[in-house]
């Protein structure tokens, strides 16, 4: 006599929680894995290449490209003219031309497109154009932005109590200004897209995006056919980090624009330069602040403006900015707090999503300020930082939502001090500094809380098709993409666990418009959250199915009926799950389901700034420690101790890989990657010779890494914690933590570090904590 | 009688190749022509390794695989070689050694990087002396951007594939991949297409005179790490192109009594050992110049022929009082490194002439050498402030200084006044520095661009002349080093 179906736990799984290698790896490996670059072309596949603009703002006189289309390969040259729908990619205000027209507003922008027979050709005959542009000059700065009052959305402010009197009256009073530079994402498969023209208009579109449905309505939108003329599909990207939630789409249009027009497959792939220049980044910040705070370092007040340089568009500015605000308070209790915000436009490419979001800013923000309380009044800055955790007597953030798990992150914080021996080091490191005049060590341990749920509450949503085949294999089909992070596997897992079959079974599949539809884009972290609760509940769906088929048939009570070790037992008899699969089939029993998922619990307000904006938080913590040269500004980061919540683990080893990747990615955005535009607007760091990402020996060669224990106390995928960007803040760490060896110099003057902090950042401080400011 | 097709050895098959046009880059023909799809591009400038392939060359007798950016590497380049991609590893055993390993230990994540590491770790599981460190497999990686995993997975994976002695197909092949090699290799001099357009690779040093003598138009191209972005990325139609690799004696390096002379095709790495001879510094330099594949292809003669403002190593060798030498046609001359570089890009070459080489002095017993790279990141960046020093000492006093710094002016530049500056001054009497650190200031106005202001560069330079004073003063550099330090470390701290 089986048992019933068991409640899920460890012992009792046989795919969640196991270590599973991605479901492409061994395919990576072998350079296997199909890109779509690497899709093999239809005969006669046409490529675009954009002409862009050679000012940051002004009129356009005249365009000429009589040279351009008259030149070798050359099939077509489209403009605004030739889009028979809207002119308007954008993701939420119709503020994202695909062609500009009358204005151009940043350098690069495109005007026009190229289709040409080989993409080399494409590439030569764009540069033939001739274009004048009546220039203004460009805003490009925060400053500049400021001084033109030009915004792309409204400002937005939320807030508690009297915080400029919570200040004013607080024993300790600091205000600064902190300024917190962009990030390119530098995925390493540059922005691509093909697409085939079909029957009647028809069109498929492969293209390298995190959001295939934004593709897809916008691509019917710009050609003026419905959205179910249109397939977006989309098997893997390599990387996307949120620079293809919105931006990948602009190529996509592009290209199913030309295959209209020429009535061929067109491809567009972006040369990585030209990738830098026309897609946004992480928004880059000026965030005024004051605070106000007692002999503890417990903070009375808190002011804080956020000054976001959002590009020349809206994008997804919105949510980002908010984001931005939701995460002023980091893990911090604020009594009194004003958070603002302002939107400001520069003729600069539109900013956009990136990993994290805006969250890291709001909450970088304030880390630098528990450092500035922690000098200001002598104390150790992790102290100052557990004076003002949010506790269950103070657990309410800016936004009314409520922190319901404060054990949480002070457990996990404790643990970490313990386990990164940071008493025991900062003391030796004050040792070590006392004795080295050139050379100085620096420590940091930060906490990261991360709220999890787009705040845009209708994307909560993800749909998941599943089908069970007579031979017992299994098709999976979901509205997530898969661009790294290891979604398509977590997924997969869930799958063959609710069915009790093997992996092998399981046939993961492209995401595509047309199985799953009206999906939201594979961003805020919430894939395996959405997408795994969707496919589980399609593939429960079926299994209740066959279950009631296989009772019925047997003449047992359901719960007689369990399905494991890809057999199904009846009672007292068992068969194998393909057995059952056909005898459904025979019964005319549907093997086949759309799942449907939406989050619970979660609601905002955003007019009167109150709610539950997240269904969640994620809670992680990072121990950094550094060594500075105070003659150059040159570091290394010599040993990272990390402790993350992902909640109980679908799969430890991918969420370890995103834990590293993601601090890792972070480290990059605080230290040496500096996106510099000149005053003309032009981006002078436009690819990897002048950007610089981390390389291997940048990671620290101590770096440990570890899954706080925990259950998600939310009725999440097997109690799992969303993972992909709440690693990116652990690295504020490693900022803090040079900081922290730059104030070993003069421990009673603050250290006026930016981010990122590059070497010439670092020098730049020691000067002038050494008082003798760089010039 | 010259051969008019370029030949190279591919999956155990010679491939012989003519008419293509001369700026066809390995990759292009990897992924349009052979349609093997598994080599990526990211970036197409040598700078993200996604690209990554390895080249077999017989060297010294033994065949050996080194990783190229097939991105900016012409085709013709490939000639005599062995081209092995990412889909030519795993055999019918299963994977290679080294993709078990990244699968193993997740190091994988999107996938796009992963075959050009992939082909890195295979050079290094080829050649590596073992036990490997993490530092060897660093420096074998830091050409390899990724931009999912962090590293740390690719790291393990990498120390484990080369725990033990190579044992894969490839090794059990070396002798007969080598005898397919020489079984394609001449003396005869390439020419590949017509008067008008062609990849030319000559076989000998007169020859190449004699045909830049009749294409004083065409471009020389030792490694093709710079050219190759001409091509990518300036869009240029180079139609003549002359490779130097086949240039034979090009590629010697000679060891005399006081100086060490280096052929313009040696290559970064060939380099290396030789000029770690001289001064543990100048190892480090190399070391940390640009990244593995760019030091198998990259050569001494092409980064100073190129006349980069910077140039990591112009400014090591003028300190040291390099010289170098010049062929045109039948006549050769010598000068003063520094003297070569005239202005921002403008070297003093004549129509026709090509580098011949570089001769640099040994350090003397009572000469003390120092060289800084300072960059933004540490590891494959271009030196934001390149300082060289070389001092002569009796006893404890400075009788001479030659100090030379790239990133200060628009060409590698000596510190006339610093040098005059420092005369007389003593290692003992900090005091005594200080005038050069002023006249520092007199010897160099830098930019700012996107590398570094000029005050950052400035201060730098001043404090490089600090650190390098303080250092021989010392006789020692771990409390003034975060990496390259000159003594052995010491156990952890």
């Amino acid at each position: 006599m089986n048992a019933p179906h068991k409640p899920a736990d460890a012992e009792s799984l046989r795919h969640v929680r196991q270590s599973l290698p991605h479901d492409s790896a061994t395919k990576h490996v072998q350079g296997a894995a199909q890109y779509i670059d690497d899709i093999r072309e239809p005969e006669g596949t046409l490529h675009v290449v954009l002409g862009q603009s050679p000012k940051a703002r002004g009129r356009i006189v005249s365009l000429d490209l009589s040279a351009v289309k008259a030149a070798p390969g050359v099939v077509a040259v489209l403009t605004a003219k030739d889009i028979p729908g809207k002119n308007d990619i954008a993701p939420s205000l119709a503020d994202d031309p695909l062609f500009a027209e009358g204005e151009v507003s940043f350098l690069g922008q495109a005007l026009f497109a190229v289709v040409a027979t080989e993409r080399d050709l494409a590439r030569r005959a764009v540069k033939l154009a001739r274009i004048e542009i009546a220039a203004e000059r460009p805003s490009i700065t925060v400053e500049d932005a400021l001084e033109r009052n030009e915004t792309v959305l409204p400002d937005y402010a939320f807030g508690r109590g009297d915080a400029k009197a919570a200040i004013t009256q607080a024993p300790h009073r600091l205000d600064g200004e902190f300024r917190i530079g962009g990030q390119e994402h530098f995925y390493l498969e540059g922005q691509i897209a093909m697409a085939i023209p079909g029957e009647d208009g028809d069109i498929f579109v492969y293209s390298s995006t995190q959001h295939p449905t934004e593709v897809q309505h916008v691509v019917s939108r710009v050609l003026g056919i419905p959205d179910a003329y249109v397939t977006c599909e989309t098997r893997r990207m390599g990387g996307g980090f949120g620079g293809k939630e919105s931006q990948a789409t602009q190529w996509a249009v592009t290209a199913a624009l030309a295959a209209r027009v020429t009535g061929k497959p067109c491809k567009i792939r972006l040369d990585r330069d030209d990738d830098f220049v026309l897609t946004g980044k992480r928004h880059d910040f000026r965030c005024d602040w004051s605070v106000g705070f007692d002999d503890e370092g417990r903070i009375q007040g808190y002011a804080v403006d956020h000054l976001a340089r959002c590009g020349y568009s809206a994008d997804l500015s919105g949510g980002v900015v908010d984001r931005t605000m939701f995460h002023s308070d980091n893990a911090y209790w604020l009594a009194a707090v004003h958070v603002g915000s302002r939107r400001l436009k520069t003729n600069t490419v539109s900013n956009t999503a990136f990993r994290g979001f805006g969250g890291p800013q709001g909450m970088l923000a304030i880390e630098q300020v528990m450092d500035r309380i922690a000098w200001e009044i002598g104390r150790d800055p992790l102290d100052v930082r557990y004076a003002n955790f949010y506790a269950p007597d103070s657990n309410l953030t800016p936004f009314g939502m409520e922190v319901e798990e404060t054990d949480t992150l002070i457990d996990l914080v404790r643990t970490l001090e313990q386990t990164s021996d940071y008493r025991a080091r900062r003391k030796a490191i004050a040792e070590f500094n006392a004795s080295s005049p050139i050379l100085k060590r620096g420590i940091a341990l930060t906490p990261v809380k991360f709220g999890i749920s787009f705040t845009l509450t209708q994307l909560n949503q993800a749909g998941a098709l599943v089908h069970v085949y007579q031979d017992g294999s299994v098709h999976l089909n979901h509205g997530g993409t898969e661009m790294g992070q290891g979604l398509y596997i977590k997924v997969a897992q869930v799958v063959a666990e609710e069915f009790g079959i093997g992996m092998e079974r399981v046939r993961i599949t492209a995401t595509s418009t047309a199985k799953v539809p009206n999906t939201s884009p594979t961003a805020a972290s919430s894939g395996s959250d959405l997408n795994g609760m969707a496919a589980r509940i399609a593939a429960a769906a079926i299994k209740a199915r066959m279950t009631a088929y296989a009772a019925a048939a047997y003449g047992v009570p359901e719960d007689q009926v369990s399905f494991r070790d890809d057999r199904v037992f009846i009672d007292n008899e068992s068969l194998t799950f393909t057995e059952l699969a056909k005898k459904c089939i025979a019964a005319r029993v549907s093997l086949s389901e759309a799942g449907h998922y939406k989050t619970p619990k979660i609601h905002w307000d955003r007019e009167k700034a109150q709610g539950r904006p997240f269904f969640y938080f994620a809670y992680g913590a990072a121990c950094a420690e550094v060594i500075v040269d105070t003659l150059t500004g040159e570091n290394r980061v010599t040993r990272v101790d990390i402790l993350h919540d992902v909640g109980k683990s679908l799969n430890p080893a991918i969420d370890i890989g995103q834990i590293e990747g993601g601090f890792v990615q972070g480290m990059g955005w605080l230290t040496t990657e500096e996106l510099v535009f000149d005053k003309e607007g032009r981006l002078l760091t436009h690819a990897p010779s002048t950007y610089k990402i981390p390389v291997a020996s940048d990671v620290p060669e101590d770096f440990r890494v570890a899954l706080f224990p925990s259950a998600n106390r939310e009725d999440t995928i097997y109690r799992s914690k969303a993972v992909g960007e709440p690693p990116v803040m652990l690295a504020n760490s490693v900022f803090c933590a040079l900081t922290d060896a730059v104030h070993s110099l003069d421990p009673a003057k603050p250290v006026p570090l930016n981010a990122p902090a590059t070497p010439e950042a670092i020098l730049r401080a020691c000067e002038a904590v050494r008082g003798r400011p760089m010039t | 009688m010259r051969r008019e097709v370029i030949r190279f050895l591919r999956r155990g098959r010679p491939v012989e190749l003519k008419g293509f046009d001369p700026r066809t880059t390995l990759l292009d023909y990897l992924r349009l022509e052979e349609r093997s799809t598994g080599t990526k591009e990211g970036c197409a400038e040598g700078d993200c390794g996604a690209c990554t392939v390895a080249l077999g060359r017989v060297r010294e007798g033994k065949l050996v695989y080194e990783p190229v950016n097939a991105c900016i590497l012409l085709l013709g380049q490939v000639d005599g070689a062995e081209v092995v991609t990412v889909e030519d590893l795993a055999s019918e055993e299963g994977l290679h050694p080294v993709q078990a390993a990244m699968v193993k230990n997740h190091g994988s994540q999107c996938g796009f990087c992963t075959p050009g590491i992939v082909m890195s770790l295979f050079t290094l599981y080829q050649h590596a002396p073992r036990p490997v460190s993490r530092e060897t497999v660093n420096d074998t990686l830091v050409g390899n951007l990724c931009r999912c995993t962090g590293y740390r997975p690719i790291l393990d994976a990498a120390l484990e594939a080369c725990a033990d002695a190579p044992a894969d197909s490839f090794t059990a092949m070396l002798s007969e991949r080598a005898a397919q090699l020489a079984a394609i290799t001449d003396g005869r001099d390439v020419f590949v297409g017509d008067a008008t357009s062609f990849f030319a690779a000559p076989a000998s040093e007169d020859a190449l005179a004699k045909l830049y003598a009749n294409h004083p138009d065409a471009t020389l191209v030792a490694g093709s790490t710079d050219v190759g972005l001409w091509i990518t990325k300036a869009m240029m139609d180079l139609k003549k192109i002359i490779w130097l690799g086949r240039v034979a004696g090009l590629d010697r390096i000679e060891y005399g009594n006081d100086t060490l002379s280096i052929g313009a095709t040696v290559t970064h790495a060939k380099a290396l050992p030789a000029l770690s001879g001289i001064d543990p510094d100048l190892g480090e330099l190399m070391r940390r110049f640009g990244s593995a594949q760019v030091r198998a292809s990259g050569t001494v003669g092409g980064n100073i022929a190129n006349g980069s403002p910077i140039g990591d190593l112009a400014p090591a060798l003028i300190a040291l009082g390099a010289t170098l030498e010049l062929r045109n046609g039948a006549t050769t001359r010598n000068l003063p490194l520094e003297n070569f570089f005239i202005a921002y890009r403008r070297q003093d070459r004549a129509e026709g002439e090509f580098v011949r080489g570089v001769s640099v002095p040994k350090l003397k017993a009572n000469e003390a050498f120092r060289a800084y790279k300072v960059s933004k990141r540490l590891d494959e960046d271009i030196a934001a402030v390149m300082g060289a020093f070389r001092f002569t000492l009796e006893g404890r006093t400075i009788a001479d200084a030659r100090i030379a710094f790239g990133g200060m002016a628009g060409t590698p530049k000596r510190a006339a006044l610093t040098e005059k500056a420092m005369f007389g001054a003593s290692l003992d009497d900090a005091s005594s520095w200080e005038a050069g650190f002023a006249a520092m200031a007199q010897d160099y106005q830098p930019m700012d661009d996107h590398r570094a202001s000029a005050a950052y560069r400035s201060t730098v330079a001043r404090n490089l002349l600090l650190k390098a004073l303080s250092e021989i003063a010392n006789g020692a550099s771990a409390a003034t080093r975060l990496v390259g330090q000159r003594e052995p470390l010491q156990a952890a701290e």
